[in-house]
């Protein structure tokens, strides 16, 4: 049974076609990476299956755990357990931290059929989860991504992951505008997220994530689709090569 | 783009809430502004002839006066004053006993809006004891826990039970911040108001409970003119809490009030309001016209004036809660938070004026605009020669919701003393779609992303607000913008 099944995906912005026949299956336990050149159409998936109003849906369907994903709203997705880490993370000034996880896990709950947490209950969680990302203390309780450096906001999306603890991540170039160390971090919360039930997709533009983020399947994305699957190889390869071979490849078969 | 309006536009359908209004058996003055007037309203409250004499001078003063109508931030047609109804008073026996006397419909009103009068009866169950003032129309209808205030000699009546019972304390301290002659509506004002509060705190005393005023407009065709007076006597403290609602209605209703504050030595008093006037209908129909004149004055060395305000209501605002930082050492404080939606208009802001030594203002203004508002700051700071050492600290921020609305700032900084420390921080956002589908994508629905990320923006203001006042604020601000944002 696949977690995420993606036929024939067609979607755009305005009047532009961005996904041309996008497909992907995803199992439980799976990871995921997509690579692709500048605007080949990664991001633009990341938003559709997150369900971001600016993207237009015209063919091919979506289904998350058997239901059908683009009927929900953003909001149901995310209580169905779908999460986008998002590659520029929005502040939220005056908001806590804690008080913004707070309800969003209770709006999850109450969604499952579940009682809010209990309060001592939900600081043991948070205290447990921050550790698993080297977040100080006092982040949890400064304002939503307000005054955070760029590595301090894509661990906070990663805290943010641990403690809704989705069955499927996306992350959206999660990567980006990280140093060694922070890129380390990262990785090492989502590998500690990693089971058998959980699933992610990971899209980036390099390699180097991908020696720690470990993935089972690589995939290459070009002008709205994926050309080209493999395993962890083929990113090792694209790294080497770089998308003009890609490229290339794929303008030969447009001519033939 | 396109989505955001949509969603802005259905947003934008929320109701008022306290629109209804109450049939009961009215007194009124018959309609229009002239001498006679005045004299009905006086004699009505069988006020003394001095009471009567200063009315009569700042209705002859008004007389010669404009109607300003240029400098604010503010549209609306001419307003005909021999179109309104100066006063407006519910029917009763002479002498109200108990509870038992007053109109019942009349306390069904007061129910409906969540007011108890009834003292054994806590606000909305909440264990804590507030006094009450509850002023319909033109007159005071009930005041609770008067005995209990008395037994520590604070005095919380209706002003013109003031006016009779304390003619001294009304004489000396009436007019003394805000004289008639401060401008068009206080001199209005003070020709003909009608009633408000009036509470005094004697030397010492800690006030135990909040007091509170709740004002209610009934009577179409009227306007309301209040008038309260609170006196902090050396080194009292009260907290001061002022809500107000009115029916649905058509037409545009006047509500020109005066606030007055006076703290002694060592003296404080926490003011805080919660607007809730009916703020017109989608297309901008209705609502009342708020034109308000509140000022304090830190008379005495070491006192302190703290206005805070929620503004979600009336067609148009136009108010300006000041200090008069006259004591060494004052301090002088105003949090604000302005809230226009659909065609409302709002110009408020403050004027701190130093005038002792190492006197202090803070100023927090969070204007938030949405629908085709116009959400406007208005403050003055104003160092004396000689207030050495002053310092200030304003900060105005303003939110904006769609394309469609307004956020303006005007500060006016006047320094005369070169000691004096001025900061001045600004700032314009807009509550952007990403924000509400970054909480969308967290499991977080529309609406409450959007009382989150308002209540986030006005954190430090509503943190001022008394525990009671400051959960009804919230519920407030999420209601008046309710369906504002995509």
């Amino acid at each position: 049974m696949h977690m995420l099944s993606i036929k024939n995906l067609r979607a755009g912005i305005a009047d532009k076609e961005i996904l041309k026949g996008f497909n992907l299956e995803v199992k439980p336990g799976e990871v995921h990476a997509i690579m692709g050149p500048n605007g080949s159409g990664k991001s633009t998936l990341a938003n559709v299956l997150a369900g971001r109003s600016d993207y237009s849906v015209t063919d091919g369907e979506v289904k998350f755990n058997g239901k059908d994903l683009l009927e929900l709203s953003p909001e149901d997705r995310a209580r169905e357990g779908l999460f986008l880490a998002f590659q520029y993370p929005v502040e939220i000034p005056g908001v806590s931290n804690i008080n913004f996880l707070k309800t969003a896990l209770a709006e999850i709950r109450q969604y499952r059929g579940l009682a809010p947490m209990e309060a001592k209950d939900f600081l043991k969680l948070i205290k447990e989860k921050q550790a698993l990302v080297e977040l100080q203390g006092t982040l949890a309780n400064r304002s939503v991504n307000e005054g955070f450096s760029g590595g301090e906001k894509k661990r906070n999306e990663i805290f943010q992951m641990a403690v809704l603890e989705p069955t499927l991540s996306i992350l959206d170039e999660t990567d980006s505008g990280l140093d060694i160390d922070a890129l380390r971090i990262v990785a090492n919360g989502v590998n500690k997220l990693r089971s058998k039930d959980r699933s992610f997709v990971v899209i980036t533009h390099y390699q180097r994530l991908l020696d720690y983020i470990v993935p089972d399947f690589v995939h290459v994305m070009f002008d709205g689709k994926i050309v080209k699957s493999g395993t962890k190889e083929l990113a090792l390869e694209l790294e080497e090569k770089g998308y003009d071979w890609i490229r290339k490849e794929q303008g030969e078969k447009i001519e033939a | 783009m396109a989505k955001e309006n949509q969603l802005l536009e259905e947003i934008t359908g929320s109701e008022y809430k306290y629109g209804f209004s109450s049939d009961i058996e009215t007194e009124t003055a018959p309609k229009g502004l002239n001498e006679d007037t005045v004299r009905f309203i006086s004699a009505k409250k069988n006020e003394p002839e001095w009471m009567l004499a200063s009315r009569l001078k700042a209705f002859r003063y008004w007389l010669t006066l404009e109607e300003p109508r240029h400098w604010a931030h503010i549209q609306y047609p001419v307003i005909d004053f021999q179109d309104i109804i100066y006063y407006a008073a519910p029917k009763r026996p002479k002498e109200l006993k108990s509870l038992d006397e007053v109109d019942p419909e009349l306390l069904r009103t007061f129910e409906k809006l969540g007011i108890s009068l009834e003292e054994q009866k806590r606000l909305s169950g909440v264990q804590s004891t507030i006094a009450i003032d509850a002023v319909i129309d033109s007159v005071s209808v009930k005041t609770t826990f008067k005995e209990t205030l008395a037994e520590k000699g604070i005095i919380f009546c209706s002003f013109s039970e003031a006016v009779q019972e304390h003619p001294e304390l009304v004489k000396q301290y009436m007019g003394s911040v805000v004289p008639y002659t401060d401008n068009y509506y206080a001199a209005l004002n003070a020709a003909v108001f009608s009633d408000g509060s009036f509470c005094y705190i004697p030397k010492g005393v800690r006030c135990p409970m909040e007091l509170s005023t709740y004002f209610r407009i009934n009577t179409s065709g009227t306007g309301q003119f209040e008038r309260t007076l609170i006196i902090a006597d050396e080194g009292a403290y009260v907290s001061y809490l002022e809500g107000c609602t009115a029916p649905m209605r058509d037409e545009n209703q006047l509500h020109a009030a005066v606030v007055e504050i006076i703290a002694h030595k060592n003296g404080e008093v926490k003011y805080s309001t919660v607007q809730n006037w009916y703020p017109g209908d989608k297309q901008g129909k209705g609502g009342i016209y708020n034109f308000v004149t509140k000022r304090g004055i830190c008379l005495g060395d070491n006192s302190k004036i703290s206005w805070t305000q929620v503004e979600t209501g009336s067609a148009i605002t136009w108010k300006y809660p000041s200090v008069i930082l006259k004591g060494n050492n004052s301090v002088g404080e105003f949090y604000s938070v302005a809230v226009t939606n659909n065609y409302q208009q709002a110009d408020t802001g403050t004027k701190m004026t130093h005038l002792g030594k190492n006197t202090r203002s803070t100023i927090v203004s969070k204007g938030i605009s949405a629908g085709f508002s116009n959400n406007s700051y208005r403050g003055l700071v104003r160092i004396a020669k000689g207030a050495t050492g002053a310092r200030n600290h304003s900060q105005c921020d303003s939110l904006l919701m769609g394309d469609k609305c307004g956020a303006h700032t005007f500060p006016y900084i006047e320094i005369k003393d070169k000691s004096a420390i001025v900061e001045h921080e600004a700032t314009t956002s807009k509550i952007g779609e990403d924000q509400i589908f970054y909480c969308n994508q967290r499991g977080i629905p529309t609406e409450k992303a959007v009382a989150l990320i308002v209540n986030g923006y006005c954190k430090e203001v509503l943190n001022q607000l008394p525990m009671e006042f400051a959960v009804e604020a919230q519920k407030l601000l999420t209601v008046s913008l309710e369906g504002s944002v995509g």
